[in-house]
């Protein structure tokens, strides 16, 4: 278990290396188009073959991880936040408090904010760098997204107030402030830490959703979405195998991302 | 959107016959139109694909491709444009006299022909037709075409057979004026459009027998998201020379494909038998692909389409802010526009976007349209080295970072906007941000909504600079009045100017206005011309490309003799007929 998390923290590690390095590792300009080799497949001069601009895949594999690897911690950590904030004050105030925050998240859940995000897209000035654009839309998908983490933490810190231990401090007189530093935020580092493992790659994924229905960054900056987008066209699905890559990336750091979540569990929550 | 403003991806939906004229016969007889395309044989269904479902099935309202194509199968008109020869045509006018300076016409009608409904057809429906489509009330958007010189054209009937049409003024479209206006049974809209209720009629809901029409197929069933079923008119005006009664298919199913991608999918898979709307990349799929399967793939060269980028040159508000008014000061003058120009690599939209199945373009006409090119525009090479010293001159600069300045030091930035959904016009715009890129230009690319796009362009005139097309209807200039025109609606780049703003504009105003009232084809000629020259001199819409047409059947379809023209493949649909066994997709 522990060797496993330590290989996929690694690999992780690595992975966001070369994503801050991008400027040095990616051989050729990520917007640079070399007409005359558009989708050329594999070869000692583009390792991982050229889009259909005649653009270097691994540069843009590479520069667009800065958008794609960016999008997973930080719009988990939005949601979190926003869940700790929300969730931890249902559970540790219960009553109409609780009622009021849950319900509120029952909607949150229910409401189909892809259609939002569309007319928030519209709503923009047409002006806005493509990064900039996109990191509203993915703020607002985290901002929205605060509901489901909420209720597990809303749970925990509502067996944490009723354990007998925490009564019996609050009946010696302690406050709120030290209830909640003592007892509560201790038993909750385990489960945010493992929501924001599961949560990452649900926005990484969240991002190439995104750019296939045209709302995440646009060209010519390269993400992992917007680079997976042109497989919407049958001719790039059926032709170009190497358009795949980014599919793969994709995969792996996902997967890397629940091999980080399960032992997190086990060992921060049994603690 | 009026006729003349059909831009966008093509629409006029022109059925045209290759036909002769029936002898006269005795007036009990009926006349029919006897074709002269190869005999066929009866039976089998057709079906086509169509990207979306007719918005209605009343020829008088209809203003979507998707309604065209359908009605255009379902009705008929007095005289037809041939899409092969250009010239027009008997329909369900057996004749006509024109008088000389084209503003009296009187048409002999076809005895004893009846509508889909078995009802007769005959002078009252075709006056009945007129006031309908001139009707104010009614709000057609053929209605623009029936105005001639502000006054609207006088039908008068002679006889049971005979009608005579009088024009205020001289037109220069001539017999073009009745093609694809479809002839309306009297019979059942005449209490409907009494009782203004004429445009709410024949909507998507409407009962097959509740429809009739004079075209050769008539509607059988709609299933809503999904397909439009015609059958065979067993009361169609034509015959083939044995005398068989066209159309020869039984059924032609119209399946609603969205998207391109989707669409050629399911034709490759078999089935549709007929697609006319491939991209280049998906029919060398196809094309690739072909070996051991069952339909052929045509392309039939460059189109009438053509697409272009252009800039927003509308006036300005007084408190408009400081950014927009210096976008604007670029956009308005012509060394920026030139030098955009030079600095894009049509040959590379034409390679990439393309696969080569397109032509880059210098002037608005595309060579798909052999009446009206002008073939003696420049065509000035790409050239950055010129495009900058054009910008040098204009007075621009480059800051230290290579980005290009404008006279107050200010740097040069704008957002092209185009519409989601289109895959080549996202990618060209992609490709002149590469481009302009090497001018020191940051261009940003946003795709809207389409209708969100249209209200930009046309209402709002928020935007800075948009790639867009236009094309379809036959490619006579009257078809474009509206968008030449200074004072025209969809004068893309300034739209509804009360008075031309430039001397070029008011020079291509009268051009325009002028070529529209003379008969002369070669005078016409001459004047249009000249508005290409000035449109390719003073570049109010930078022409980019024009994308030739590709189509996709099934094999073993006889008569097919596709072209340019809407719809590329149907236009002679009646003639249509399966080879050998009676066959078509999902039998």
């Amino acid at each position: 278990m522990r060797r496993g998390r330590k290989g996929a923290l690694a690999a992780l590690a690595v992975l966001y290396l070369f994503a801050i390095f991008a400027g040095f590792l990616a051989p050729y300009d990520p917007a640079a188009q070399a007409r005359d080799l558009a989708f050329s497949p594999p070869s000692r001069q583009h390792v991982l073959g050229t889009d259909g601009f005649g653009r270097d895949q691994l540069s843009r594999l590479l520069y667009g991880a800065r958008i794609s690897l960016l999008a997973g911690p930080l719009g988990a950590a939005i949601s979190i936040a926003g869940a700790v904030l929300l969730g931890g004050a249902a559970g540790f105030f219960g009553g109409w408090i609780d009622a009021l925050i849950m319900r509120t998240g029952e909607l949150f859940v229910a409401v189909p904010w892809f259609y939002l995000l569309f007319a928030v897209r519209m709503a923009m000035p047409l002006r806005v760098e493509p990064a900039q654009a996109f990191l509203m839309i993915l703020a607002l998908v985290a901002l929205v997204g605060w509901a489901r983490p909420a209720r597990l933490i809303r749970g925990v810190v509502l067996s944490a107030r009723t354990r007998d231990y925490v009564v019996a401090a609050r009946s010696l007189g302690a406050s709120n402030v030290h209830l909640l530093r003592r007892h509560v935020l201790p038993q909750l580092i385990g489960v945010t830490l493992t929501q924001a493992a599961l949560l990452a790659p649900q926005y990484i994924l969240a991002e190439a959703t995104l750019s296939f229905f045209g709302l995440g960054v646009g060209e010519p900056v390269p993400s992992w979405g917007n680079m997976l987008a042109v497989l919407q066209r049958y001719d790039v699905l059926s032709s170009y195998w190497w358009m795949f890559i980014p599919a793969a990336a994709l995969v792996a750091i996902v997967l890397l991302y629940s091999m980080l979540a399960d032992p997190l569990h086990d060992g921060a929550g049994g603690r | 959107m009026t006729r003349r403003a059909l831009w966008m991806l093509a629409a006029g939906a022109l059925v045209c016959t290759y036909t002769l004229s029936a002898a006269p016969q005795t007036s009990a007889a009926p006349e029919w139109l006897v074709t002269r395309a190869d005999e066929g044989r009866s039976g089998g269904q057709l079906v086509v694909i169509e990207r979306a479902e007719p918005r209605t099935l009343n020829p008088v309202i209809a203003v979507d491709a998707p309604s065209k194509d359908v009605i255009a199968r379902t009705t008929a008109d007095l005289i037809h444009f041939d899409r092969e020869t250009q010239q027009p045509q008997p329909a369900l006018a057996r004749s006509w006299t024109a008088s000389p300076d084209g503003r009296h016409f009187t048409l002999s009608l076809r005895r004893g022909i009846r509508f889909s409904d078995g009802e007769p057809f005959d002078a009252d429906d075709v006056l009945f037709s007129f006031r309908v489509y001139q009707d104010e009330k009614v709000g057609s958007p053929q209605r623009d075409q029936l105005i001639v010189g502000e006054k609207p054209m006088a039908v008068r009937k002679i006889d049971e057979y005979t009608v005579q049409v009088d024009l205020a003024e001289p037109y220069a479209v001539g017999e073009r004026l009745f093609d694809s206006l479809a002839m309306l049974p009297r019979h059942l809209l005449d209490r409907p459009y009494t009782e203004g209720r004429l445009p709410q009629l024949w909507g998507l809901g409407t009962a097959p027998q509740a429809i009739a029409g004079l075209g050769p197929f008539r509607l059988r069933e709609h299933v809503v998201g999904q397909r439009m079923v015609l059958e065979r008119n067993p009361f169609y005006w034509k015959t083939d020379r044995a005398g068989h009664h066209l159309p020869y298919l039984d059924r032609v199913v119209f399946t609603f494909v969205p998207s391109e991608d989707a669409q050629a999918v399911r034709f490759q898979s078999g089935d549709a038998d007929v697609t006319t709307r491939l991209s280049a990349a998906n029919f060398d799929v196809l094309f690739r692909d072909r070996g051991g399967r069952n339909y052929d793939l045509l392309d039939l060269g460059p189109g009438l389409d053509y697409t272009f980028l252009f800039f927003n040159q509308n006036s300005l508000a007084a408190d408009a802010p400081a950014p927009v008014a210096r976008a604007r000061a670029w956009f308005r003058q012509l060394a920026f526009r030139q030098a955009v120009s030079l600095a894009i690599d049509r040959e590379a939209i034409v390679r990439l976007v393309y696969k080569g199945r397109a032509v880059p373009l210098w002037g608005h006409v595309p060579p798909g349209n052999k009446l009206w090119v002008n073939r003696t525009l420049a065509k000035p090479p790409r050239s950055v080295e010129q495009a900058r010293a054009r910008l040098r001159m204009a007075g621009f600069s480059w800051n230290a970072a290579g980005m290009l300045m404008d006279r107050d030091g200010q740097p040069v930035a704008f957002t092209i906007v185009t519409n989601t959904g289109n895959t080549e016009r996202n990618q060209i715009a992609t490709i002149i941000q590469d481009d302009l890129r090497q001018l020191g230009i940051a261009v940003n690319v946003a795709a809207l909504e389409l209708r969100a796009l249209l209200d930009r362009l046309l209402n709002t005139h928020d935007y800075e600079a948009c790639v867009l097309g236009l094309g379809g209807s036959d490619g006579d200039p009257s078809n474009e009045m509206n968008v030449w025109l200074s004072s025209g609606g969809t004068h893309l780049w300034n739209p509804g100017q009360p008075q031309p703003g430039t001397a070029w504009e008011a020079e291509i105003d009268t051009l325009m206005r002028r070529q529209l009232v003379i008969r002369d084809m070669q005078e016409r000629k001459r004047l249009y011309d000249r508005v290409q020259a000035l449109v390719a001199e003073n570049l109010p819409i930078i022409s980019l490309v024009s994308p030739n047409v590709l189509v996709g059947v099934t094999k073993g379809l006889g008569n097919l003799r596709p072209t340019i023209f809407d719809h590329h493949a149907l236009w002679n649909v009646e003639e249509l007929f399966w080879r050998g066994r009676p066959s078509g997709a999902a039998r």
